[in-house]
C-alpha cells in the first residue's frame, strides 16, 4: 500500500507540540523529536540546541527501516521499541501507529524504566492525533476539500526556483 | 512522500538516485553537496563500508527555496547499487517522490544497467509504485570516458519511454545539475497535478 501524503497544519501540530513539551518534563529528558517513518522531521522539544536534527531525522528512519526489514526475516511484524546506550546520552525510539517515529534522548538525570512508562502514555496519545490527522487527510482527498498549496501553483512558480 | 508543514510553512520531498554499482550515483551527490551554497544544504551523511562503497544511503537536504511561501526542501537518498543490497534498496524507495537513475554509459556496464533499472521497477512495484507513474529522469554518467557506449544505444536500451534524459560526467559535474533540476521540477508539477 503507498502511503497518503503528510499534511499538518498548525493545530495538529501545536497538539503534537504539546505532547512532547509534557513528556520532556515528565520523562526528565534531554530532547524529544518526532519523525515521519519516512526521514522528515515533524517536531521537536527540550535541549535540541546544535543536534543537526535532518540528519537526525534521516538516520533514524534508516535504522528504524532495517531492523524492520529485519524483524520480517524472523517472522516478526516490526520492533516497535529500540534503545541505544551511550556513554552519557541514551536514545529510546518508538514506533507509533506504524508511521510515527517516537524519539527521545535522556541521561543519567532520568532512566529507561521512568523513559518507558512515560512514552507508553504519550505514545498512545500521539498515535490519536496522527489517526485524526489521517483520518482527516483520507476525507479532503475523497471530498476533494484538499487544500494543498501546490494545488495553485503555476509552471513558472517551478520555473522561478530554478532560475538563479 | 511528501511532507507538507503547515506550521513551518515547509514541503519536504524524497528523490532517489538509482542505478548499478559504481555507476556514480555518491559521485552525483557529491559534486551537488561541493557546488550548493552552505546556507542552502544540510550536512551529508554517507553510510558506507571501507572501502567507500555505500552500504546503505547517502543523504544530502537541499532546500531549493519558497513556493507561495512554502520552503521546498529535498531530500536526495542514493541506494547501494552492488547487486546484494538489495534488501537495503528496498527501504530506501519508501515514500520516494522522484527517482533519477544513473546509467553507467560504458558499454560493457551495459547488462548491468538493464538488470538495475528492472530490479527498480521490481522495487517500486513492491511498494505500490509504477516506474511510468511517477516522476522519473534518466541520466548517462560517465559520457567522458573512452568506451562510452553511443547515446543512441542507451537510450534504445534504457529509455524506451522516451522520459528526460541528460548525459553527464559526474566527477566533472557536467549534467549533475541539469539531472536534478529536472526530476525537481517533474516531482513538483506531478505535486501540482496530484493536489488538483
Amino acid at each position: 500500500m503507498m502511503d497518503t501524503q503528510l499534511v499538518m497544519y498548525e493545530e495538529d501540530f501545536k497538539k503534537i507540540l504539546a505532547v512532547i513539551q509534557r513528556l520532556v518534563r515528565d520523562a526528565n529528558a534531554k530532547g524529544i523529536f518526532v519523525v515521519d517513518k519516512n526521514g522528515q522531521l515533524i517536531a521537536e522539544a527540550g535541549e535540541v540546541r546544535g543536534i543537526d536534527t535532518t540528519s537526525l531525522a534521516s538516520l533514524t528512519a534508516g535504522s528504524i527501516a532495517a531492523t524492520g526489514g529485519l524483524a520480517k526475516i524472523i517472522g516478526e511484524d516490526d520492533f516497535p521499541v529500540h534503545f541505544h546506550q551511550g556513554a552519557r546520552d541514551n536514545l529510546h525510539i518508538t514506533l507509533v501507529g506504524g508511521r510515527i517515529i517516537l524519539v527521545v534522548v535522556f541521561d543519567d538525570r532520568s532512566s529507561l524504566g521512568l523513559v518507558r512508562l512515560r512514552v507508553k502514555k504519550a505514545g498512545t496519545e500521539m498515535g490519536k492525533i496522527f489517526e485524526d490527522i489521517q483520518k482527516k487527510a483520507e476525507s479532503e482527498a475523497a471530498t476533494g476539500t484538499s487544500t494543498s498549496p501546490f494545488a495553485e501553483i503555476t509552471d513558472d512558480d517551478i520555473d522561478n526556483l530554478f532560475s538563479e | 512522500m511528501s511532507f507538507i508543514n503547515y506550521s513551518s510553512r515547509e514541503i519536504n520531498c524524497k528523490i532517489v538516485y538509482y542505478g548499478p554499482g559504481l555507476c556514480g550515483k555518491t559521485t552525483n551527490l557529491q559534486f551537488i553537496y561541493t557546488k550548493t551554497n552552505p546556507d542552502l544544504k544540510g550536512k551529508m551523511i554517507s553510510l558506507a563500508t571501507e572501502t567507500e562503497r555505500t552500504l546503505f544511503f547517502d543523504f544530502l537536504p537541499l532546500a531549493l527555496g519558497q513556493i507561495r511561501g512554502f520552503k521546498t526542501r529535498f531530500h536526495l537518498y542514493t541506494v547501494p547499487g552492488q547487486v546484494f543490497y538489495d534488501a537495503s534498496r528496498k527501504l530506501i524507495l519508501k515514500g520516494v517522490d522522484g527517482v533519477v537513475f544513473v546509467a553507467d554509459s560504458q558499454i560493457e556496464r551495459m547488462e548491468a544497467n538493464l538488470e538495475s533499472i528492472d530490479n527498480l521497477k521490481v522495487n517500486l512495484r513492491e511498494q505500490g509504485y509504477e516506474l511510468d507513474k511517477i516522476p522519473f529522469v534518466i541520466q548517462y554518467n560517465k559520457r567522458d570516458l573512452p568506451n562510452a557506449a553511443p547515446l543512441d544505444e542507451l537510450r534504445r536500451q534504457l529509455n524506451p519511454s522516451g522520459v528526460q534524459d541528460f548525459e553527464a560526467s559526474a566527477t566533472t559535474g557536467e549534467g549533475v545539475f541539469e539531472t536534478l533540476k529536472a526530476v525537481a521540477k517533474t516531482v513538483l508539477s506531478d505535486l501540482k497535478r496530484l493536489s488538483r
